[in-house]
């Protein structure tokens, strides 16, 4: 099992009033709000929770991207990734995602991603996304052709990095004279690559197709939610014709470890909740544009929304494995539980979730390093002793 | 005066087509929330023209074609329609997207079209005005930003929902994305070839008109000096269905007269 240290980068000096006022901290909400010195200091921050992943001994510290947004402050995660590249020593770097069809020039990451891979010794894993329904109408990139612009942009990245240049590119969105990427890629044939969703059957057809085998992660779900995507990925993969290796997927979950069950429920508490019902939280016009999803998802987010849509308390959450959240030994059982059903081969936990304070983040970290992810990390290969 | 219903295929896209009354062709182009019913103003139309009302591809009950993936395939697609039907000295009457398309046919070929009415018509951006935000809009917003009198909006919004109408709602939402999401609401090209729409030019505009702003009509006069603009008072985006008497009237004081038949 991969324990991977994955990191938002919130705003978390905001205004939650303002935030809430707003109806969401997504789109619209004015970059007033936004205060460089302060920015300056949780940038710092960050990072250095995520250098300090590597001491703690996870596998992987991860970021991603999002735009114009008190939610992530990471509109280019490869930013972020160069900077822990020579900062870190031997932990893997993974970026998850970019959001390739809000990028003009697919080759722009092909040759981002390449440089970090080449400066860090080959430990970046790839990550790629078709980015959140609310960057499209900031960015403008017309939802309609999300899938076919991520399609083609993922051919031609990893044409890129596998095929001998200079060779001409020829798509119905991205047209290319010649495609001859300096670097190359450290890893061969190329970074692993994930891809990162929150539950699409046509997302899962296309990761587990045999060409490909995609590690699939599902993110900030009900761990109910989570565990039928997984098994759906697994059919998937039985379809056509083989059986997923637990590497091929992962969960990405807040977890938050104190030393007993009641203090990290109320440490936990109001950061957490600040995280699920504001920053989080947008109406479905913005979260879900026309093509973004199919119609039919469309309808059952609709039929949904009250569930969706309304506040959720910390309790309820760890009730429907949102979030792990408890002492040692209940986060330990909790995940070992989670496992059983699921058998996921990485586990991307957050640290950090909305306002949580750099104290508190840090004792979390280090206890669940200490105290949780040893046994975690062995999930995997006691079955495999077992078996 | 009854209308038909019928499908006819053109350009291998099976269309949806309301048909009434007799007279000199008039082609209504709907908006982005489609053409789901014969109106009042249709029905008035059709005392005195051939009025038809198809639903465009990838709106309604027609289908989705695969070639559709810009304004320019539906202004081709009608062009092959006006053929198909062989239909001449053509009145278009379109409003806001529709609007848009007809500019969009006419620039091309004016052949078999005798004169446009356009309904706060989408299809430049003026510097400094921004339309609606539709797509961020919740449905509620939009139908009340879509009229000035609120008692009509309150009877849209009464209207009860359908599995059917939801479909259709969202396939007329994903197709209207498809066209006008980006450039919104606009082709950047269009303003440089509305000199070639040789026919007489008339537009309308809602004096509150919140989707698109009534200053647009301005903006069109100057690209179009030949054109004759008429402001509805106290009306939204949509005066066919607001003020459906007064839009008729300004039909039948333009389209009777420019006809050359």
């Amino acid at each position: 099992m991969n324990v991977v240290l994955f990191h938002l980068m919130p705003y978390a000096d905001l205004d939650l009033k303002a935030g809430r006022d707003n109806g969401s901290v997504w789109v619209n909400l004015p970059n007033s709000n936004f205060d460089p010195a302060v920015g300056h200091k949780l940038y710092n921050r960050y990072l250095d929770e995520l250098e300090y992943g590597e001491e703690l001994g996870f596998d992987a510290i991860a970021v991603n991207e999002h735009h114009q947004t008190a939610y992530g402050l990471m509109p280019s995660p490869i930013v972020a990734a160069s900077a822990l590249a020579r900062r870190t020593e031997c932990v893997r770097i993974a970026i998850l995602g970019n959001a390739l069809p809000l990028r003009d020039h697919p080759l722009m990451v092909a040759e981002e991603h390449a440089m970090i891979d080449v400066i860090s010794g080959g430990r970046l894993i790839s990550g790629f996304v078709r980015g959140i329904g609310a960057e499209y109408h900031t960015f403008g990139v017309n939802p309609t052709f999300s899938h076919d612009r991520f399609h083609e942009a993922h051919d031609l990245i990893v044409r890129s990095w596998t095929e001998p240049g200079p060779f001409a590119f020829q798509g119905r969105h991205y047209n290319v004279q010649y495609v001859n990427v300096w670097p190359r890629p450290y890893q061969k044939p190329h970074p692993p690559i994930w891809i990162p969703s929150q539950g699409s059957k046509e997302t899962i057809d296309w990761a587990a197709h045999p060409e490909r085998r995609y590690t699939y992660l599902q993110t900030f779900s009900p761990a109910s939610v989570v565990q039928r995507y997984l098994k759906m990925y697994r059919d998937t993969c039985k379809g056509f014709g083989y059986e997923a290796e637990d590497r091929q997927l992962g969960w990405a979950v807040p977890v938050y470890v104190a030393a007993s069950d009641e203090a990290a429920r109320r440490e936990a508490k109001p950061h957490f909740e600040a995280f699920r019902n504001v920053f989080l939280k947008m109406p479905v016009e913005m979260l879900l544009p026309p093509g973004y999803t199919s119609r039919e998802s469309l309808k059952n987010v609709m039929a949904a929304k009250a569930a969706m849509f309304g506040d959720i308390t910390l309790e309820k959450s760890i009730e429907l494995g949102m979030i792990v959240c408890g002492s040692p030994s209940t986060a330990r059982q909790a995940l070992a539980t989670y496992w059983k059903d699921m058998r996921f081969g990485n586990l991307l936990v957050l640290c950090q979730f909305g306002t949580l304070p750099a104290d508190l983040t840090l004792t979390n970290m280090e206890l669940f390093a200490r105290e949780v992810m040893p046994e975690v990390k062995g999930f995997g290969s006691a079955a495999a002793a077992a078996a | 005066m009854a209308f038909g219903q019928r499908f006819i295929e053109v350009d291998g896209c099976r269309l949806n087509l309301r048909r009434g009354g007799s007279g000199t062709p008039l082609l209504y182009l709907h908006g982005a929330s489609g053409a789901p019913a014969v109106m009042p103003f249709m029905e008035k139309l059709a005392r005195r023209y051939d009025v038809l009302v198809p639903e465009h591809p990838g709106f309604g009950l027609s289908d989705e074609p695969a070639w559709l993936e810009n304004i320019h395939d539906l202004a081709y697609f009608y062009l092959d329609l006006l053929r198909a039907l062989d239909l001449r000295h053509v009145h278009v009457v379109g409003s806001s997207l529709g609007g848009w398309l007809a500019l969009e046919m006419a620039v091309r070929d004016t052949s078999r079209i005798d004169s446009l009415l356009l309904v706060g018509p989408a299809g430049i951006s003026v510097p400094g005005i921004r339309p609606g935000d539709l797509f961020l809009w919740s449905p509620e917003e939009l139908v009340r930003n879509l009229f000035f009198d609120q008692r009509l909006a309150e009877q849209r919004l009464a209207e009860p929902m359908t599995p059917e109408l939801l479909d259709v709602a969202l396939k007329n939402r994903h197709t209207f994305a498809r066209l006008g999401w980006e450039p919104r609401l606009h082709d950047p090209f269009l303003h440089k070839w509305l000199h070639r729409i040789g026919v007489p030019v008339k537009i309308v505009w809602g004096e509150n008109d919140r989707v698109l702003p009534a200053a647009y009509a301005q903006e069109f006069q100057k690209l179009m000096p030949g054109a004759s603009v008429e402001i509805v008072r106290r009306c939204g985006h949509l005066p066919q269905a607001e003020k459906p008497d007064a839009f008729c009237e300004i039909v039948f004081g333009f389209a009777g007269r420019s006809s050359s038949s």
